[in-house]
């Protein structure tokens, strides 16, 4: 018992520790694709260090909402960390408590947050990237519901260590339409919700295109900290859920021994880092969709959820 | 064969399926005539593959043989055709107005293949159970996707596209169904699919010289030359 707990924790800290990494990886890969040298890969850490060391200014008309918001952003991912399976593929101490369901509306729970937070401060650009996220996360929306009712229908169960088995027991169940058409949906999905490039630009510093990011301009010091390491935790977790549940269980501890769930975290970054790769060439293949454009991306990936669910209907 | 084996020709069989289902979708929905074409080229590799996959699962030649004609006529000598004869800039236009926007496009193209779902599924059963599988109500929901693709677009090139992605649908039902087609009757239909696409190509090509443009949903609005002055005098009145 105390050793899952322990596993738990193990799994927390994880997230914690790499998420940054993931992020600076991520950036260096795409600089190092354009024929750039790039940030150094610990880049994130230092700037979590630098703004932890910083002054915080907070708008004196500004609610309690914007004081709490970036402790919810920062602990709801911690949340999810503790409910899917990071690093074991059998249930840890905390798993019982939510399905990927839950999850989801934890996750989105911080999203929330932070919506409200970026109108709170009445900054002209904040109340912009947040009705935009809001838009994305509406129609992003159908899409999460169609992927978790085809994996129940497949599965049987959205907890997420059953799912995950289901895919390759026996290994001919990881060739199934709805298995690798749900892996296509869910994949636009992260690149939606991660705001990544078809549909949002992370990097970019220009105010009035912003979707994601401008939701922390307004914050300073450790509020912005927080706020940026719980972006890059989410990032992470739902990656975590991508590879660990919806791709394959591969890498991950089978014993209940810490050895094996310490051999597992270099196995798990090592499919983090493959599904980094696959990213950067999606980043730097595609351009930026314009607003409207994305309904058509979300809708696309809604046509390949549904393709999912009536494949499945469709085998006799 | 063991039945591990078979489950995974099975579940890649229907993977192309899906795949396949996929494409069709693609189709009522790119933009560009030259998508439609790569999304087509896409389908009809994945009908040859799945026409494989089944022959080698039933051990059929017959199905080596659809797959063989498949993989020659389509991916290669439609595109091939098609540059010789219909005018370069199709291509590399976008198609800006179709007659629905393409969420509505697709709305109603998932509606059409829950009604592929309602038709394919007693004919899957009307047959052996060993005929069963995801091929013919895919194949149907590809046919009606095809014919939907011909009433919703507007280009001349997506809309011979259209035509072929019917038959495409219409073949992957066909191999799950008759299995032991003659090789003539395959043979007949791909040459059928070939003459289609020249007239076609051709016929584009007059279209664009008389009249300018291969956009054939305008066309709607031409009147007779004849006819022209009538009105104006009618106007005049």
């Amino acid at each position: 018992m105390s050793r899952r707990i322990i596993f738990n924790l193990v799994q927390v800290l994880v997230v914690l520790v790499f998420a940054p990494l993931a992020s600076g990886v991520l950036s260096r890969l795409k600089e190092m694709v354009q024929s750039k040298r790039g940030p150094s890969i610990f880049q994130p850490y230092r700037d979590l260090w630098k703004l932890f060391h910083k002054d915080e200014i907070i708008s004196e008309d500004s609610s309690w909402i914007f004081r709490f918001t970036p402790y919810i952003v920062f602990v709801t991912p911690i949340f999810v960390a503790l409910l899917i399976p990071v690093l074991t593929n059998y249930p840890l101490f905390f798993a019982f408590m939510g399905d990927m369901l839950g999850g989801g509306f934890v996750l989105s729970l911080g999203g929330f947050f932070a919506t409200l937070a970026a109108v709170d401060t009445a900054n002209p650009y904040g109340p912009m990237g947040a009705s935009r996220t809001r838009m994305v996360g509406f129609l992003a929306e159908p899409v999460f519901m169609i992927v978790f009712f085809t994996v129940s229908f497949v599965a049987g169960s959205t907890i997420p260590y059953i799912v995950q088995e289901k895919w390759v027991t026996p290994l001919a169940n990881f060739f199934m339409p709805s298995h690798v058409l749900l892996v296509l949906a869910f994949l636009m999905l992260v690149l939606a919700e991660g705001g990544r490039i078809p549909v949002d630009n992370p990097t970019g510093h220009f105010e009035l295109a912003m979707i994601d990011e401008s939701k922390s301009l307004e914050y300073s010091g450790r509020g912005f900290a927080l706020m940026k390491w719980g972006g890059y935790m989410k990032m992470f977790v739902l990656m975590c859920i991508f590879l660990n549940v919806l791709v394959t269980p591969w890498g991950l501890a089978h014993e209940q021994a810490l050895g094996a769930v310490l051999v597992a975290i270099p196995l798990v970054l090592f499919k983090v880092f493959c599904f980094l790769l696959v990213l950067v060439v999606i980043e730097s293949s595609l351009s930026k969709l314009r607003l409207f454009r994305i309904s058509e991306f979300l809708g696309a990936a809604f046509i390949t959820s549904v393709a999912a669910m009536i494949a499945q209907v469709f085998l006799p | 064969m063991s039945e591990a084996t078979n489950q995974m020709l099975e579940n890649l069989n229907a993977l192309a399926g899906g795949l396949f289902l996929l494409a069709a979708f693609g189709m009522v929905a790119t933009r560009q005539a030259r998508g439609c074409l790569n999304l087509f080229i896409t389908q009809s590799l994945l009908l040859a593959a799945s026409a494989a996959l089944l022959g080698f699962r039933h051990h059929s030649e017959h199905l080596y043989g659809v797959a063989v004609v498949n993989l020659i006529s389509k991916p290669l000598v439609v595109p091939w055709l098609l540059r010789k004869t219909s005018p370069e800039e199709i291509y590399t236009r976008r198609e800006v107005d179709q007659v629905l926007n393409i969420p509505t496009a697709l709305l109603m193209a998932l509606a059409l293949t829950i009604l592929a779902y309602f038709l394919g599924v007693p004919l899957s059963n009307a047959v052996e159970a060993e005929f069963r599988g995801p091929n013919v109500p895919i194949g149907i929901a590809g046919l009606l996707l095809g014919a939907f693709t011909l009433t919703v677009r507007r280009e001349a090139v997506p809309l011979l596209l259209g035509v072929l992605a019917m038959e495409n649908g219409a073949f992957f039902a066909g191999i799950a169904i008759a299995r032991n087609l003659p090789m003539l009757v395959e043979l007949a239909i791909a040459t059928d699919g070939l003459i289609i696409v020249f007239i076609m190509g051709v016929l584009t090509r007059a279209v664009q010289k008389h009249v300018g443009t291969t956009a054939v949903g305008e066309m709607a609005t031409l009147k007779e030359a004849g006819a022209e002055p009538v009105k104006e005098e009618a106007v005049a009145k």
